[in-house]
């Protein structure tokens, strides 16, 4: 029984082909009958996101396997076979659980530590077991799998820190207002970033959305979209009395508000603290504003630099998860080479309770008629000779004890018992 | 066995100073709840160290330096148990623990035992006038701490350094919030005591106001709380202007409880708490 995973990511493919894949590759339902069709594939799991494509499953026949999944990739027309080639990788066993361990706890994204991706991989191992693609081992392989991604995310600060720009301005708010549910925000400009930043507040439970542009009719539009009130860029200087939070990203070329300005506006609000940021270059709001009380602001190289700081912070805890991850592939290893015991156990028992049947039949004629007790007791007496001299063999298969041998010694163990009479020998 | 008690209190009070300051450090939940709950327990014993003087000699019998030192101590870790179980800021444990633990050793260093009081203070007035400057003082003191905190961070949030004490201190909001909270109970108390204490003054001396040093340093403390709390409610005053009145009260009410008891000569000191008239 061998593992393989198959795939192409963010290293190994250009953005544009994985946009291709991902909208070529067919609906879960009718991808699985595909995968499940295929030669030599047990049990199969396939999951996509904006940086991966990636499909792995449980074969006896490796090769064939990877050869029947490149062809399943290869299968849209408009990727040039080359590139493909170039691009999928092939992981087997021990290195595909490391893989997909590394993936479920973020080890392998393009921003290290950052958590959506083990959503999107329950996900895709929930549409797995609707279409019944998954069996045995993936069962235990993604369970074990989510359960890293959870060590990983408990026992190391990976996902401690903040490395988004709108994110670490979360934070920072957060540090500020405790919460920053039922606050006001104020947008000033109604660009790209303005509205990443509404997204990111309103889900933080931001009660209330001023737009502030310059065309009043695009702040209209965005402001409609998060039930926000829209306002002219005049009306800013009156508006600040009701905001908590300012976020600017206009494209002016002097500053919007000026220190006297936000003084002004602090008495008008009762000194309530004020949190500004100012994404815009160059800057919209006047640096001096910092020096007031109760107020803070933050540009965008503040932000920058918490967010750096962040991502090399995530580095050194990242060291930590791999080593948890190789652990973890290890213990999963273990497990898979207990079952690839199973077989040649039940073969053993077999073979034993075939010869006791023919030894037994043969036998049987010679004793002449027997009460039926004495036919249990002779039944029950062959049989547990059989039991006794098997029972060490069995136990020593369990328990598995060269872990790295284990291949060889079953193979022994197989030829020792001439399990496989048809098998021809080449020593 | 009140000193057998006091120990056990002392003991506690160190270890869940340990555990904060760990909480503080390495930021694991289990061992802030375990700081709490030592500090309980440490209050328990306390209050039993403080029963043991009191049940036999009656309520003055804390009226020396020590005893007031260890009274206070109690009231700061009830008051700081009362704000955690409520509020719960738990970097303020690092704080307040070893400071109610140097408190109690500052008590158990110096010379105890019963003082041989003056008849005229066993007075139920007193005994008021105590317990609310002992209440108020521990309120305010932790309004003080909360200060020392808020301008930590915010200090922090304006230099833009995002590093070690602005991940373990909590948000501005918080800190401003129990700014206000402590102030709303312990000025109250504080103005209890003074009333108290000068209806009792106008009682038996006559006299309202005495200048005595104790009263001047309590006095100016109560100006800065009223003004603290009056543009808390009228302007709007919050933040760093608040954390600063309340460190600034905080250290006028240190210079009024040692000061005054120690280098000047007061009524209020412990010496004339003995002195037979």
């Amino acid at each position: 029984m061998n593992l393989l995973l198959v795939g192409v990511n963010h290293k190994t493919a250009p953005v544009e082909m994985r946009e291709k894949l991902c909208s070529l590759m067919p609906e879960a339902g009718e991808a699985y009958r595909r995968l499940q069709a295929l030669p030599g594939v047990q049990e199969v799991l396939c999951y996509r996101t904006c940086n991966r494509v990636e499909v792995v499953c449980v074969t006896e026949d490796a090769d064939t396997a990877a050869r029947e999944i490149k062809s399943f990739f290869a299968e849209a027309p408009e990727l040039p076979a080359h590139i493909l080639d170039n691009a999928l990788y092939f992981y087997r066993d021990a290195d595909a659980v490391q893989h997909l361990f590394r993936v479920a706890a973020s080890l392998d994204a393009l921003v290290v530590g950052e958590p959506q991706i083990l959503g999107q991989v329950k996900e895709a191992y929930r549409q797995a077991t609707q279409n019944r693609a998954t069996g045995a081992v993936l069962n235990r392989l993604l369970h074990k799998t989510f359960s890293v991604a959870k060590r990983v995310r408990t026992e190391t600060g990976i996902g401690d820190h903040a490395v988004s720009v709108s994110y670490s301005a979360v934070n920072l708010g957060k540090k500020i207002f405790g919460d920053l549910a039922g606050k006001t925000a104020l947008l000033v400009g109604a660009g790209e970033m303005a509205e990443l930043a509404l997204e990111h507040l309103k889900r933080q439970g931001v009660a209330r959305f001023i737009i502030a542009n310059r065309t009043l009719e695009r702040a209209v539009r965005l402001a409609r979209r998060f039930q926000g009130v829209p306002v002219a860029l005049e009306e800013l200087e009156e508006q600040l009395a009701a905001a908590d939070i300012l976020i600017s990203s206009t494209g002016s070329d002097s500053y919007l508000l000026t220190a006297g300005q936000v003084k002004a506006a602090m008495k008008r609000r009762k000194q309530r603290p004020l949190f500004l940021i100012d994404i815009a270059v160059p800057r919209d709001l006047d640096p001096a504003i910092n020096e007031l009380d109760n107020v803070y602001l933050y540009n965008i190289d503040d932000l920058k630099e918490v967010v750096e700081h962040n991502v090399e912070r995530r580095k050194e805890e990242a060291v930590k998860a791999e080593r948890l991850v190789a652990e973890e592939t290890l213990k999963f290893m273990d497990w898979l080479a207990t079952l690839a015991v199973f077989p040649t156990i039940i073969s053993l028992r077999e073979k034993a309770a075939g010869i006791v049947q023919a030894e037994l039949k043969k036998s049987l004629g010679h004793l002449g008629p027997l009460s039926p007790e004495q036919q249990q007791a002779l039944d029950l007496l062959t049989q547990s000779i059989a039991n006794k001299l098997l029972h060490d063999p069995i136990m020593y298969l369990k328990n598995n004890h060269h872990r790295k041998r284990s291949r060889q010694e079953l193979d022994l163990i197989r030829r020792i018992f001439n399990l496989d009479p048809d098998r021809v020998e080449t020593s | 066995m009140a000193v057998f008690f006091s120990y056990l209190a002392l003991i506690a009070y160190y270890v869940a100073s340990g555990l904060f300051v760990a909480f503080f450090l390495a930021q694991r939940e289990g061992l802030c709840r375990g700081g709490a709950w030592v500090m309980t327990l440490g209050l328990g014993f306390h209050t039993l160290a403080l029963l043991a003087v009191i049940w036999p000699l009656g309520l003055l019998a804390i009226a020396t330096f020590a005893g007031a030192l260890s009274a206070s101590a109690w009231a700061l870790v009830a008051a700081f148990l009362l704000l955690y179980w409520r509020h719960p800021i738990k970097v303020l444990g690092a704080l307040a623990a070893p400071l109610a633990a140097l408190i109690l050793s500052g008590s158990l260093i110096l010379p105890g035992g019963p003082p041989a009081v003056s008849p005229a203070l066993r007075s139920f007035w007193v005994y008021l006038h105590v317990a609310l400057a002992l209440l108020g003082n521990a309120s305010l003191t932790l309004a003080g701490l909360g200060g020392i905190i808020y301008l930590v961070q915010e200090r922090q949030l304006k230099a833009k350094k995002f590093g070690f004490l602005y991940r373990r201190l909590p948000s501005l909001e918080q800190l401003d919030a129990l700014n206000y909270w402590c102030l709303t109970i312990g000025f109250p108390l504080l103005t209890g005591a003074i009333v108290t204490g000068s209806l009792y003054a106008q009682w038996t001396m006559g006299r309202f106001w005495n200048w005595d040093p104790k009263e001047i340093f309590t006095l100016i403390a109560w100006l800065i709380y009223a003004v603290l709390l009056h543009e808390r409610l009228a302007a709007g005053w919050r933040g760093r202007r608040a954390a600063l009145l309340a460190i600034y009260g905080f250290v006028v009410l240190i210079i009024a409880f040692v000061g005054a008891n120690v280098w000047l000569s007061s009524y209020h000191s412990f010496a004339a708490f003995t002195r037979q008239p």
